[in-house]
């Protein structure tokens, strides 16, 4: 009891509201109880706020992309008809408007990494001259990929990152996306195929 | 340099750290001002948008019938069917069908 004095007023009624299920909540909320929705935020926003993490650097953008799942969420929950559970749904909205997010900001930067950072540029000396040596948790590795998916087109990042980073399958991918499943098979391609002319234009521009 | 390497390295890279959930300090409550500032729909604007709608589709309609009435060649369905029905009490008409 102790613990729960630090806790801010209102915070009992968000941790009673939690102890309800999710489609208890959304029935409320459809109901026109409109705070129903705060546990819900609540539940799913550190998921969310993760996933946007992929794709937007900046901690205002992702704030902005987080705020705005949530809002469509709202609006949108008249349509959720409840055949998959709430988290799928949300986290597929998430995905959409991180998509959408990249396409907005797509900057059609022409490729250079001449101001890859010393660390950067050390890993990857480190790598020319021993693959094996060159630690795939070092931060100057994700600085690195970063920058990479940084330069992809937008259908080509979320493919790599589904795809290649979080491990989804194919299957998976045209579920969450809306694709077809041939047409994800085509992004792959497209998006691996981008991807390793970019690394060739890393290895050229830093060694040749 | 081996790029496939590189690209094997750099996704486990990637995979080696997931990015962070922390959320900032009372960002639902920043959520639900949001949707609370959000603007309710109101019945009566919803109605009378579709009533202006329909009004809309009606003069658009009226538009186009007028459009072909001035176009179209007076010899219409409705004249061909005007003349068949007045053939028949036309008494020269008649008087022809009575001589065969």
């Amino acid at each position: 009891m102790v613990a729960f004095r630090f806790l801010e007023p209102g915070a009992f009624d968000i941790l009673a509201a939690m102890e309800r299920t999710d489609p208890e909540l959304i029935a409320a909320v459809l109901a026109g109880d409109e705070s129903s929705f705060e546990p819900l935020v609540a539940k799913y926003q550190s998921r969310v706020f993760a996933t946007a993490r992929r794709y937007a650097r900046r901690e205002d953008e992702v704030e902005d992309i987080v705020q705005e799942v949530f809002i469509k969420a709202f609006q949108k929950l008249p349509g959720f008809r409840g055949e998959a559970p709430f988290e799928h749904w949300l986290m597929r909205l998430a995905l959409r408007t991180c998509y959408d997010f990249l396409r907005v900001h797509q900057r059609n930067r022409e490729m250079n990494f001449t101001d890859i950072t010393h660390e950067e540029s050390d890993w990857l000396e480190k790598f020319r001259q021993e693959p094996s040596s060159a630690r795939e948790d070092a931060a100057a590795a994700r600085m690195l990929i970063q920058r990479l998916l940084d330069q992809l087109s937008p259908e080509n990042r979320l493919v790599i990152v589904l795809l290649e980073i979080e491990d989804r399958s194919v299957k998976e991918i045209a579920r969450i996306t809306g694709w077809s499943i041939p047409l994800v098979k085509v992004r792959a391609f497209r998006a691996r195929a981008q991807m390793r002319k970019l690394l060739e234009k890393l290895a050229h521009e830093k060694y040749v | 340099m081996q790029v496939t390497e590189l690209q094997k390295k750099l996704f486990a890279a990637a995979k080696s750290e997931a990015p962070s959930d922390r959320v900032p300090y009372a960002f639902e409550k920043r959520i639900m001002a949001r949707i609370a500032a959000l603007p309710k729909p109101d019945a009566w604007a919803l109605w009378g948008g579709a009533l202006w709608r329909g009004a809309a589709a009606c003069v658009a309609l009226t538009l186009v019938v007028a459009a072909f009435a001035l176009v179209l060649p007076e010899q219409t369905a409705a004249n061909d069917a005007e003349h068949t029905l007045a053939l028949s009490m036309d008494p020269a008409v008649e008087s022809s069908n009575e001589l065969q």
